[in-house]
């Protein structure tokens, strides 16, 4: 049985990351970071989620998450990636990117870098200096992309003080996510429901490569990258939709999954399963989408929260060109032949979650109740 | 108007000087605007130098607690689950449902409790220690008396099993006992600890027999001269009859017995069989429900509603609800002994012994600082169908009211304001209208935030106020010069006459530019261009340019002269559009037929004859016409020239 733990932490939670671990580490999770907004004063605060199986002097208390150290935040955090293990980069309403230091031995965080006006309105007839929101930071040691709310690109090294590149008006709309590609190229989603990809070894300012869902423009909040092919991309959008891309062919999605009318905050694969993927939404909702085929009928071990299988998908484009073997399974999507398992993993609420995190074999997510979830071992672990 | 049940609360604004000037004040939603004028209140010519800031009187301050916003969170999920219950539920599962939730509800004010109670342990300073602890006392009373109205109110607990829920509350209340034992049962010899008899007595008290009897046999393994009475008093703590709650037997059964029980008590202690021993002597006087002997151990008992479950426990403990308020009554003033008057927490407790469901919450209300209390204790006692909906002279029925007052408190806050929606979700006549005039005044910082009260009004179908929130985005948008972002928003709004003028801003730039921006946009605007006239246009006049440069020149010219002849176009651009016809017109192949061309001249006659002839110039507007009148002519040679090659190429087709 599933163990979700949860704390009421008198914060509105936008975001919740794992602490990366080090590569060819043996350990699992065990800090992550959350940053809140809608607050009169904003924070970021790293989490720990103990020792297992150490109880507490309590006795009850083992499964609950510790708050570490917080850091005041100047406006909202809008995004929160780990830059490396000690790292980690806010993305601020008022345009602001930070980097904090976070150092385990005594528990501080401390501000190592900062670029303050990193989004601003500027142009003809605009005030002076106006803030506009950085909606999403990328991180790829060294570089940092950071895309706003204005259609602003920058492109920052994180010890240089300047930008290594800006570009404006990329968007005429508002970006709302971005994510690596391949290392020098980028990929947004905006509020107009176009995907653009943007590779920084080229000199133009233009974005290239437009991927739209058809005439809907309904806007794109998430996206993620599949962890071994590149070219597969996922993306949850306002109207609930979760949308499978693939990047290389076509400038539509290959399928689209119909979860839930409310928008879907984020979307995130399963890094060493990429066959599982979790979704968050406005209405309170987090579930897991299962698209692994191998796996019939064992996934019923876990049933916490209300089965739902009630989905809708749409295989759009033929991939007859592409070779069967290196398919993902979220390409071949066919509702006749597989189907997908959608299991909501939280009791029905009604505020939104808007973040979530997985990492091996824990799930974190934050809502606007005030809550963090923390889910100790993923079921599926077991089964592989 | 009803008349006030207490005079309200003086507050004293430091900074203020209310003597010597007059005030002024403005009402918000769930704040007050305060400011001295400079009006002096004697002298009404004289002006007087006044304080010189405005204040904000907040009226609802335990919403800015840090840990109560973790109550109020916590209970918008069990108020939620709670309208959901469903109504076709009746009789035993839904009362069941009720308890629970009402269990629920306090177990959160428990945990709130607990932690508020570390945080006054930790208080670095004593004034905020002070305050967190006074927070804890009051959490702590709420718990009380909402405990007491789930066993009232909600359980209806029947003669009998009455007293076990009242036992049940004090033992959960009065809590001390624990530590006294761990700290008794701890020493080395525990018969002669200090508090050895305060122990057992008040397991007595409580109806802890079973315990008290273990007591007592330590009592008699360490004094083997007592050994035989304490063995006599542990037999009738053992026998005392009561109400198990998987036993079948009736209550008269148990009252006959409990009278048997009860004279057997009676017979020792006229034997004086106790005498050797004040203390077991005591301990039956209790068992008899003997009142002085009770009030002997006024200490112990800490307070009056204790006194009143251990008098019923030994005197009546088959006591029915409607005797209960006698006794409650009774042991109140038997308690006080007149010495001092009751607190409101006593009166709120003796309302509800009354079984007084609307003086419970009336004096709930004035008594404590937050509106979180009596809002979900009355919608729970609504849902349980107590409370007859009598409506108040303001439109609304009493639950309804105390909802609407929460919520406005939470829309108050900057951050609470979602739990709030969802109370006035469930207000059904005053809700729908308080939620509109909140939602329009939640200040919308970032685009993300705007989304999310989007979400909410449209869910709601509050089309007024969705238009409202896309129309300030849009209105931010055009100030940053944001073209792009501003149309995408009017669009969401469906506000065609802000697409129109945004869509008059991109030709505008285009105009002095030559060049469009925003073109992910415009060349993906779809089924959204029918928004207005003019969207329409803009996005058909980018569809020009496309062909133009793609070089489909037939259909470029044809959606050209559509676009004049369906009059989409708006006349100002005519001219705009007429020049851009002029390179098709100079290509080497004829591209406008005699037909279209005829339309085109059509075109340029109507727009210059319009014309409106001016008086006096100056020279500016003199070379502008001038610029103007060349185009003209520049246009009709080769509009005449195109004719010519579209004629002689269309007649020599049709001849060929």
């Amino acid at each position: 049985m599933e163990e979700i733990y949860a704390k009421f932490v008198s914060q509105k939670i936008r975001k919740t990351r794992w602490r990366p671990l080090p590569p060819g580490s043996l350990q699992t999770a065990e800090t992550f970071a959350t940053g809140s907004w809608d607050n009169e004063e904003n924070y970021v605060s790293p989490w720990s989620i103990g020792d297992f199986g150490n109880l507490d002097s309590d006795g009850g208390f083992e499964g609950d998450h510790q708050l570490l150290c917080d850091i005041r935040h100047h406006g909202d955090v809008m995004d929160l990636p780990s830059f490396d293990q000690e790292r980690i980069v806010t993305a601020s309403s008022t345009g602001c990117v930070t980097v904090f230091l976070h150092r385990p031995n005594n528990q501080t965080l401390s501000v190592n870098q900062q670029w303050t006006t990193a989004h601003y309105h500027a142009g003809p007839g605009t005030p002076s200096y106006s803030s506009a929101p950085c909606a999403g930071v990328v991180c790829n040691n060294p570089e940092i992309v950071t895309v706003g709310e204005h259609g602003r690109i920058n492109l920052f090294k994180a010890d240089h003080k300047e930008a290594t590149r800006t570009i404006d008006n990329a968007d005429s709309n508002t970006f709302h996510a971005v994510t690596f590609l391949q290392t020098p190229e980028i990929l947004t989603v905006n509020s107009t429901g176009q995907l653009k990809t943007l590779d920084f070894r080229q000199q133009g300012n233009e974005l290239s490569h437009i991927l739209s869902l058809t005439s809907d423009r309904v806007p794109l909040h998430c996206v993620d990258r599949h962890p071994n092919q590149q070219h597969v991309v996922a993306t949850g959008g306002q109207d609930g939709i979760l949308s499978i891309w693939d990047v290389r062919q076509g400038t539509m999605p290959v399928s689209l999954l119909k979860a839930r009318e409310a928008e879907m905050w984020e979307v995130h694969f399963h890094p060493s399963n990429p066959d599982h993927l979790f979704t968050c939404s406005e209405d309170g909702s987090l579930w897991h989408w299962d698209a692994s085929t191998d796996v019939p009928e064992k996934l019923s071990l876990f049933q916490q929260g209300g089965r739902s299988s009630t989905f809708l998908s749409q295989s759009i484009s033929n991939q007859a060109n592409v070779h069967q073997s290196v398919i993902s399974s979220w390409l071949t999507t066919d509702p006749a032949k597989d189907r997908i398992e959608i299991t909501g993993l939280l009791p029905s609420r009604s505020l939104s979650v808007n973040s979530l995190d997985v990492l091996d074999p824990c799930l974190v997510c934050g809502t606007d109740a005030e809550a963090i979830y923390v889910a100790r071992y993923l079921f599926f672990i077991e089964i592989l | 108007m009803e008349e006030l049940d207490g005079e309200p609360a003086v507050t004293v604004i430091p900074g203020v000087n209310s003597k010597k000037n007059q005030m002024c004040f403005d009402w918000g939603p769930g704040e007050m605007l305060v400011c001295e004028t400079s009006f002096s209140k004697k002298e009404k010519s004289e002006m007087v130098p006044s304080c010189p800031f405005i204040y904000i009187i907040r009226k609802d301050v335990d919403v800015y607690s840090q840990i109560l916003r973790k109550l109020f969170n916590e209970s918008h999920g069990i108020f939620l689950g709670l309208q959901r219950i469903d109504e076709e539920l009746t009789g035993k599962s839904r009362k069941s449902q009720l308890v629970r939730v009402s269990k629920n509800y306090r177990s959160v004010i428990r945990a709130c409790m607990e932690e508020m109670h570390q945080v006054a342990i930790a208080a670095k300073d004593p004034a905020s220690g002070r305050q967190f602890s006074s927070q804890v006392s009051i959490l702590s009373a709420m718990e009380l008396i909402w405990n007491l109205c789930e066993i009232l109110f909600i359980e209806v607990a029947p003669a009998g099993h009455l007293l076990l829920h009242l036992l049940d509350w004090v033992r959960l209340h009065v809590c001390e006992v624990d530590s006294l034992s761990a700290d008794v049962l701890g020493s080395e010899n525990p018969s002669n600890h200090d508090s050895f008899w305060n122990l057992v007595t008040i397991l007595v008290l409580q109806g802890r027999l079973d315990e008290a009897r273990q007591m007592l046999s330590k009592e008699a393994d360490a004094s083997p001269a007592s050994a035989g009475i304490c063995r006599i008093m542990g037999d009738l703590m053992r026998t005392m009859p009561i109400l198990s709650p998987g036993n079948t037997q009736t209550l008269t059964e148990l009252e006959l017995k409990w009278q048997h029980w009860h004279e057997e008590c009676e017979r020792y202690l006229q034997d004086s069989t106790f005498a050797t021993n004040p203390h077991l002597e005591s301990l039956l006087k209790i068992m008899l429900g003997d009142e002085a002997a009770l009030l002997e151990q006024k200490e112990l008992l800490s307070n009056w509603y204790h006194f009143l479950v251990t008098r019923l426990l030994y005197s009546n403990p088959i006591v029915k609800p409607i005797d209960l308020h006698y006794y409650a009554q009774s042991s109140l003033d038997l308690f006080l002994g007149g010495e001092s008057s009751p607190e409101p927490l006593d009166n709120i407790l003796l309302a509800a012994f009354e079984f007084d469901i609307h003086q419970v919450i009336k004096e709930c209300s004035i008594a404590l600082s937050n509106w979180w209390f009596v809002a979900h204790l009355t919608d729970l006692l609504d849902h349980c169908k107590l409370l007859q909906s009598h409506n108040l002279y303001f439109g609304s029925n009493m639950r309804e009211f105390l909802l609407l007052e929460y919520a406005s408190g939470l829309f108050a806050h900057p951050s609470l304001w979602q739990l709030g929606v969802d109370y006035f979700d469930y207000c059904p006549k005053l809700g729908r209208v308080s939620l509109e005039l909140h939602m329009e005044r939640i200040p919308l910082n970032t685009e993300q935030k705007a989304l999310k009260v989007l979400r909410i009004c449209e869910q709601r179908q509050m089309t007024e106020q969705v238009r409202s929130i896309c129309k300030i985005l849009a209105m931010k948008a055009v100030r940053n010069n944001r073209l792009g972002s501003a149309l995408s928003w009017s669009i969401r709004a469906k506000d065609a006459a802000f697409a129109t003028l945004v869509s008059d801003r991109f030709l505008r730039d285009y105009c002095e530019r030559g060049c469009f921006s925003d073109l992910d946009l415009i060349d993906n605007l779809g089924p959204a261009m029918m928004l207005s006239d003019r969207l329409t246009f803009l996005g058909k006049y980018r569809e020009f340019h496309r062909m133009y440069g793609e070089k489909r020149f037939a259909d470029a010219a044809s959606l050209l002269l559509s676009l004049m002849t369906s009059r989409i176009a708006p006349r100002s651009f005519w001219m705009t559009l007429l020049t851009d016809a002029l390179p098709l017109l100079e290509q080497k192949q004829v591209i406008f037929s005699a037909e279209q061309t005829y339309e085109l001249m059509r075109c340029l006659e109507d727009l210059t004859s319009r014309r409106p002839v001016r008086g006096e110039s100056d020279i500016q507007q003199l070379q502008d016409e001038d610029i103007e009148t060349t185009k003209v002519e520049m246009l009709r040679l080769a509009l005449a020239r195109n004719l010519a090659r579209a004629i002689i190429r269309e007649g020599s087709l049709e001849g060929s």
